[in-house]
């Protein structure tokens, strides 16, 4: 469990992160999403203590990160997989990280053997491509055993294979009841890998749901359909209440499901071209949450739900 | 003791510090050699045995900047600080670490250079017969263990390997000579300069401090003793360490 309550962090003038509070739950994988250069990094860095707030405070269980005895036992992270020294072999780095926090030498062997990197262990760790690194750095966080466990930005510039690897192995960890916080920009890869989302933008937060409700707030569902019949099948769905809207020889219907035009159409013999239902783009939703718009900036204080009403006619039009 | 090992195998788990006990070594160790051959028999004294130290003391001094700047070169400082949020006591541990070992390079550095020298001259009297002597010779080791320290807290402060040794071998070699050049007030500062006391707690006439005249003229007596120099010296670079950890605290990793 983490705990942020009323985190601050200014550089100079520039403020990086403004007054965020939110919580991440044990046994599930949450996301943290923002766009690059929202805090997210910032935000990471205070909860290990390595960046003091000024305002503010995160509690890891409980405890600061400064007070836990023995840290790598209770928190893991992977922040970035280059912290480590070119010129000294994969299992020296891990040899230091166990050694400082009392840890038996046994688990540098299981964590590179859970990483999948026993056989280039004594490489030196310079001459690692990114996804080796990134499984390094894995290990690493893994070392202690830990039951929260923080990853940002993990699957930055690794192929798709590494990508599956990685967010398998999110899930399986949050699987066995730890708490597992992953910072991604990409709203489409928090999709499959997170079950809740924790939403910044500019240093503050937006949002702080479940994915799949963030989803649903975030985008429209449509219906696209074509028919020789058009205006006729127009009338007919406008009759029942639904808002229309003509798109390059077709329709898009709002709040609709496929179900409900395929009946109406049905029901009155109108034979139907297409009839697909349509999602507005994750992209775009998150954008216009999280983006520098100017919406954004006037709305900010107005909620989410207002947010996403005032970008409807938008969402709409990116649907495909 | 746990923080000492970890500092242990971060230090020799790279190849650098192996390098630079070699080089040290071998500069301090070679130029006595060198001199004890060329050097009319007269001139070879205990003193002039030990010339070659800071040749040993400036590698040993690389060696521990680079401990420190290394760290934050590469990132593993946050590493450090994650598996050891006491950052005082992990920057202690390495600042022992590296004070230790080069207090070890020195010693044998010194009576590495004062044994080749027996050997190569074994007709000179090089025995090491009064306290002035012995300190001479095993008094090198003290010097590069504090040396070591003024390192890592110069390293703390500026964090960038090339920035870090310019003010390391900038200083003792250049500013402290060049403070004398400044009028009236020049000498009396350079009285006080760390390394100028550090030379003099190795050379120092036991009486008053004064180097030993090797046939060079009188030079007006030093304001402290050697031993008063020594403890001078190392107070000047445990204010650096402190500095250095003072604001290592305080920075965001």
């Amino acid at each position: 469990m983490i705990e942020a309550v009323g985190l601050t962090k200014h550089y100079g003038r520039t403020v990086a992160v403004d007054n965020l509070s939110f919580t991440v739950k044990p046994g599930r994988v949450t996301g943290f999403l923002g766009p690059n250069g929202a805090g997210k990094s910032t935000t990471m860095r205070m909860i290990l203590g390595l960046d003091r707030p000024t305002a503010g405070q995160v509690l890891i269980d409980g405890t600061p990160y400064r007070d836990l005895r023995r840290p790598l036992t209770t928190v893991g992270a992977l922040l970035d997989a280059k912290w480590v020294h070119p010129n000294r072999s994969a299992r020296a780095h891990l040899r230091w990280l166990a050694k400082s926090n009392r840890l038996p030498e046994r688990r540098v062997a299981e964590v590179l053997d859970q990483v999948g990197l026993t056989k280039v262990a004594g490489r030196r760790a310079g001459g690692f491509s990114l996804g080796m690194a990134q499984r390094l750095g894995i290990a690493a966080a893994l070392l202690g055993d830990p039951k929260v466990l923080l990853f940002d930005e993990p699957v930055n510039g690794l192929d798709p294979e590494g990508i599956l690897w990685i967010r398998q192995f999110m899930q399986g960890l949050a699987a066995e009841g730890r708490t597992v916080l992953v910072s991604s920009h990409l709203l489409s890869e928090m999709a499959l890998t997170a079950q809740d989302l924790v939403v910044i933008g500019r240093g503050r937060l937006i949002a702080q749901s479940s994915t799949a409700e963030f989803v649903e707030r975030a985008t429209e569902n449509t219906v696209r359909v074509r028919s020789p019949q058009l205006d006729r099948l127009r009338v007919l769905i406008e009759q029942r209440g639904h808002a229309v809207r003509e798109d390059d020889g077709a329709l898009v219907v709002a709040e609709a499901t496929s179900e409900q035009i395929g009946e109406i159409a049905g029901a009155a013999g109108v034979v139907l071209h297409e009839l697909s239902p349509q999602r507005g783009s994750l992209e775009q939703a998150f954008m216009q949450l999280t983006g520098d718009s100017v919406e954004y900036r006037t709305e900010l204080g107005n909620g989410l739900n207002e947010i996403v009403a005032g970008t409807d006619q938008r969402l709409v039009s990116a649907g495909r | 003791m746990t923080l000492l090992a970890v500092e242990r195998i971060k230090l020799f788990s790279t190849r650098s510090p192996w390098l630079c006990v070699l080089l040290a070594l071998g500069l301090t160790v070679g130029f006595a050699g060198l001199l004890s051959l060329n050097a009319p028999a007269d001139y070879l004294t205990v003193s002039a045995t030990q010339a070659g130290y800071q040749f040993g003391l400036m590698v040993m001094m690389v060696m521990a900047a680079l401990a420190i700047t290394t760290e934050y070169r590469f990132g593993t400082i946050r590493a450090t600080f994650q598996a050891v949020p006491n950052r005082t006591a992990a920057l202690l541990a390495k600042t022992v670490l590296v004070t230790v070992l080069a207090g070890l390079i020195g010693e044998i550095a010194a009576f590495g250079s004062w044994g080749v020298a027996t050997v190569l001259q074994p007709d000179v009297d090089l025995a090491l017969h009064t306290e002035q002597q012995w300190r001479n010779v095993a008094g090198v080791g003290l010097v590069f263990a504090f040396g070591a320290v003024a390192s890592v807290g110069v390293g703390l402060l500026i964090r960038h390997s090339a920035g870090a040794l310019s003010v390391l071998l900038l200083f003792p070699m250049l500013v402290e000579e060049l403070v004398q050049l400044i009028p009236r007030v020049g000498n009396d500062i350079h009285d006080w300069m760390p390394f100028v006391n550090a030379e003099r707690f190795l050379t120092g006439n036991p009486a008053d401090g004064s180097a030993v005249s090797d046939g060079m003229s009188a030079m007006p007596a030093p304001p402290l003793s050697p031993w008063g120099s020594m403890a001078y010296f190392a107070a000047a670079t445990i204010a650096v360490l402190v500095a250095g950890l003072v604001v290592a605290n305080r920075r965001d990793a």
